[in-house]
């Protein structure tokens, strides 16, 4: 008898069906708790990490080495409320997918700088205004930041961009047209150089 | 969150940095919380077993927005991240009462199986249930018990849960886990005979 109702309630368990489950975007955004919504986007550079908050755009990654570690980081920074939800980065993809076919050449999305400051801060608002097509060089873009002999920080502040393609830290070249770094790799950068069509870059 | 031309006109530094400081992260924690959506990952087929088996199936979705919901609420103010999964079932096990209170179907008695052939309210959602799941009878004796037995016995029959497990998510100790597991389980054999 005990065993018979164990062994009952066992079988029905197992035959609950695992149904599709509900989606919980829509109901976060309506309750206001969707913090963070993200969602992954094959481009080609690889796949591509996106992330926003009501106010933009928050985090564009690079995926070579999974979706976790720059969730975990937006859950750490900006609100552990993260869920997944691809619709509402439509907009970001819809303009990345245009870019990559060569049919847009500046981005009209909003963006949350938050996960940026100060000087580096700075140069990325420096960085965004470099237009498609064109290069700029670590020292200018210094200058523009307001610090002229900060080549260096420059550069290390462009590393650390949160917003890479859409924020072009790949516009940023040596001076004497040297490729300089890139945070995803130098394949990368070619890549987007080279859909912008820019001159002068070895 | 798509406006109009920000990258075009990215604030001064000056003006985004107050903007920073008023609009830092609305929330913070004393612990490192993982992204909810891994929560629900992990813990999302779970929570919606114990549902279907606490509440039915019919109602079981509407109950797993609702406890996704309630934690999503609570989640940056969690202050021990240690057991996640006893924490989202807790909170599962809290939306099923509430439920049943509300006057889910769960809270409806549940005649004797011979008597499910009458007419009224109970024939026709035992039918309707009965249509999605052949199971409805034993699932509804389930839901006929007293809170903590139903949950006790479902987080052992339906989520293959230990007791240190069961006793995490009823904030119980190890021996009235058991005890209600025992209860649940000595009251359906009285109440149901296949």
């Amino acid at each position: 008898m005990t065993d018979d109702l164990e062994l009952l309630l066992r079988a029905a368990a197992h035959r609950i069906p695992d149904a599709p489950l509900p989606s919980l975007d829509d109901a976060a955004t309506t309750a206001g708790l969707l913090d963070v919504a993200y969602a992954t986007f094959d481009s080609p550079v690889g796949a591509l990490l996106l992330a926003g908050t009501a106010r933009g755009l928050v985090r564009i990654a690079y995926l070579d080495d999974g979706v976790e570690a720059p969730l975990r980081e937006l859950a750490l920074r900006v609100s552990p409320r993260v869920i997944a939800s691809p619709r509402r980065l439509d907009e970001p993809r819809r303009e990345l997918e245009q870019y990559f076919a060569g049919r847009r050449h500046e981005f009209d999305l909003a963006i949350d700088w938050q996960l940026t400051r100060g000087f580096g801060r700075r140069v990325l608002e420096a960085t965004a205004r470099i237009p498609f097509g064109a290069v700029s060089t670590y020292g200018r873009v210094a200058a523009a930041a307001g610090s002229p002999r900060g080549s260096r920080a420059t550069g290390n502040a462009l590393g650390a961009n949160p917003l890479p393609i859409v924020v072009p830290c790949h516009r940023v070249v040596r001076t004497g047209g040297a490729l300089g770094g890139y945070t995803g790799g130098l394949e990368r950068k070619r890549t987007l150089l080279a859909v912008e069509g820019a001159q002068g870059v070895t | 969150m798509i406006g109009p031309k920000a990258i075009a006109s990215p604030r001064s530094g000056r003006e985004a940095r107050t903007s920073h400081a008023v609009t830092r992260a609305p929330v913070s924690s004393a612990v490192d919380l993982p992204p909810f959506q891994t929560l629900i990952d992990e813990h999302g087929h779970d929570v919606h077993r114990f549902l279907v088996a606490s509440v039915g199936r019919v109602d079981a979705d509407d109950c797993y927005q609702e406890t996704w919901i309630s934690a999503l609420r609570a989640y940056p103010r969690l202050r021990d991240a240690a057991n996640l999964k006893a924490w989202i079932l807790t909170v599962a096990h809290r939306k099923a009462i509430d439920h049943v209170r509300a006057g889910g179907r769960g809270a409806v008695p549940v005649p004797d199986v011979t008597e499910l052939a009458d007419a009224g309210r109970d024939e026709r959602e035992g039918h309707a249930d009965a249509v999605l799941d052949p199971d409805a009878v034993i699932w509804r004796r389930l839901r006929a018990l007293p809170p903590k037995q139903r949950t006790a016995v479902a987080l052992r029959y339906v989520l293959d849960a230990g007791y240190p497990d069961i006793a995490a998510v009823m904030d119980t100790s190890e021996e009235a886990a058991r005890r209600n597991v025992h209860e649940g389980l000595t009251r359906l054999r009285k109440e149901y005979r296949p």
